[in-house]
């Protein structure tokens, strides 16, 4: 208390300014009486001091009030972002919580079962759930949720099979896509690369960022190392003159910003994502892949993986389901070494020729995409009918 | 070009501090804003910083009297961002290729200045408070910003009575006029 007196006095406060400070805020606020506030009136009339520390009190009190208020705002932002974080409606591009992840995707799919009456829908469901199950380590306690979900997708999916043979496009009648993903060009001709487990079918077609369907071949399927090689079938498919990025060489840098394209959604729209390299191994010290940090989603699957100057570093190929985000990549140098022994004994592939010299050095990033984004495809598979 | 309904109702919502307008603008713009600040040599620090002060501008812009929004909310959010975040980088010294993102813009150079002005103001309050020191600074909060009313502050910082509290809240209130005018006056 001694301070405080002593401050008090050293900057001249006395009561009569007090006094004078409180009768103000009672002028401004109203609560003066009638003869009380004319009579307050008269006197800033003829005192200009007076009046003038009326102004400046009612300035600095719609200071403080907009000081409060904004405070107040930054509070609710701060909670607000908290609270999406937590969510998983928005992400800061760390681990996300699997609270977090779980709640999204039940909050997706619980979209997508009242959306499941349109074809695509369903389409990307039946993707959705093979993808997820493969996984490396699906912990069943955290999938609890979704699992059941599924369960009715899977019913879901079943009446809408007889809508899915009334379409008319490059998909033969009376067949089922059983799963999907995302695939490459790695050379013009028409050769995509993608995962093993992405063309669990007989036969698939490729669909492009603007919805053109081209019918394919599978020529050759790796489960081990889950690759696969397809090739565009399709009189319709106008080959490019050359592919805009290269199928890098060399292995790629720790703590390299990375993105990829690929289709995770349901109505077939490409879709960018962008993370980093975050270790030069895979899933449990896998050489043959690299782990990386970003978001990624069923559908993703064998998407290209590129860094800056537009040079595929990988295949995305898998993620953990117990640490969001962790991602798994087949490195980009294993795409070379399996083509290469591919030619020794299929002379189909003989003729590919993969892009060394990347066009988008340099680049902004949305050109660069641009240009990639015509060369990725989204891959449905499916069974012949019997 | 007129606004449609639903923003507009958004911006009403906003202007009263409704947390479910708040939540809404918020979740649809922040990660356009984050994406636009990661490609351009940003972190995800920065991207929520810049996002929330245009969070800011846009609230104060809605509450203000003369509020009429020509644009798009996420366009006019985007707008404010990039202006923000260029000129920081300026300020630190570095430099981005200027990546920017297919949205479209709007000026918003008046709006800008109006923000900087409020923010500048902001922060002489705060910095006016916290050089205040104890009680006075928890006191003039308890009463402005938390508007508990004198008979409870009393109590809770232990004044005999309301009227002992109230005489040093005015005694505070002055001390921080002095230092809020003091560095106000420079400012202008």
């Amino acid at each position: 208390m001694r301070n405080i007196i002593l401050e008090n006095k050293a900057m001249n406060i006395h009561n009569e300014d007090i006094l004078m400070l409180q009768t103000i805020e009672r002028y401004l606020d109203g609560s003066m009486l009638p003869d009380e506030q004319a009579y307050f009136e008269q006197l800033r009339k003829n005192t200009p001091e007076i009046d003038q520390m009326v102004v400046e009190h009612s300035m600095f009190l719609s200071q403080m009030d907009e000081y409060v208020l904004q405070r107040n705002f930054k509070h609710s932002l701060h909670n607000v972002h908290a609270k999406l974080l937590a969510t998983g409606e928005i992400n800061e591009g760390g681990v996300v919580t699997t609270k977090g992840k779980v709640v999204q995707l039940y909050n997706r799919y619980k979209k997508d079962l009242l959306v499941a009456a349109s074809v695509g829908g369903a389409i990307a469901i039946l993707v959705s759930c093979i993808a997820l199950y493969l996984s490396p380590t699906v912990n069943g306690s955290q999938l609890e949720l979704l699992g059941s979900k599924m369960a009715k997708m899977e019913r879901n999916v079943m009446v809408q099979g007889i809508i899915l043979d009334n379409v008319k496009d490059k998909l033969p009648e009376n067949v089922k896509v059983i799963s999907g993903g995302t695939g490459f060009l790695i050379d013009a001709k028409g050769y995509i690369a993608t995962n093993a487990h992405v063309l669990k079918g007989s036969d698939a077609i490729v669909v492009n960022s603007n919805g053109d369907e081209f019918k394919a071949s599978i020529i050759h399927v790796d489960k081990q190392s889950d690759f696969a090689l397809l090739k565009i079938e399709d009189a319709d498919y106008q080959p490019l003159k050359s592919l805009p990025y290269a199928i890098g060489k060399s292995s790629a840098d720790l703590g390299e910003e990375i993105f990829t394209l690929g289709y995770p959604r349901d109505d077939n729209s490409i879709t960018y994502t962008q993370g980093y390299l975050s270790a030069l191994r895979g899933f449990k010290g896998d050489t043959a892949s690299y782990q990386i940090q970003m978001n990624s989603n069923p559908g993703n699957s064998g998407g290209p993986v590129l860094n800056k100057n537009g040079e595929v570093i990988g295949i995305l190929s898998s993620r953990e389901v117990q640490a969001d985000g962790v991602t798994f990549a087949i490195k980009s140098k294993n795409i070379h070494q399996l083509v290469t022994e591919l030619r020794k004994v299929d002379t189909s592939v003989t003729k590919i020729k993969m892009p060394t010299i990347t066009n988008l050095r340099g680049k902004e990033r949305e050109a660069q995409v641009k240009k990639i984004q015509d060369c990725v495809f989204s891959i449905k598979a499916y069974n012949k009918a019997r | 070009m007129k606004v449609e309904l639903n923003e507009q109702a958004l911006l009403k919502g906003l202007a009263r501090d409704d947390a479910k307008a708040i939540e809404t603008i918020y979740k649809e713009n922040f990660t356009m804003v984050q994406t636009f600040i990661i490609n351009n040599n940003g972190s995800y620090d920065d991207a929520r910083d810049i996002f929330q002060e245009a969070m800011i501008a846009l609230y104060e812009k809605a509450k203000s009297d003369s509020f009429v929004l020509t644009s798009k909310i996420s366009t006019y959010v985007y707008s404010i961002c990039r202006r923000l975040w260029f000129k920081r980088l300026q300020q630190l010294g570095r430099y981005s290729n200027q990546i920017d993102s297919l949205e479209e813009t709007v000026a918003v150079e008046d709006e800008l200045e109006f923000h900087e002005k409020k923010n500048a103001e902001f922060v002489i309050m705060d910095r006016a408070l916290n050089s205040l020191g104890e009680p006075c600074k928890s006191l003039l909060e308890g009463f402005y910003v938390k508007k508990i009313d004198m008979q409870a502050l009393a109590k809770e910082f232990g004044y005999t009575n309301a009227d002992n509290a109230k005489n040093q809240k005015y005694k505070c209130l002055m001390r921080l006029k002095k230092l809020f005018f003091a560095q106000y006056n420079i400012g202008e």
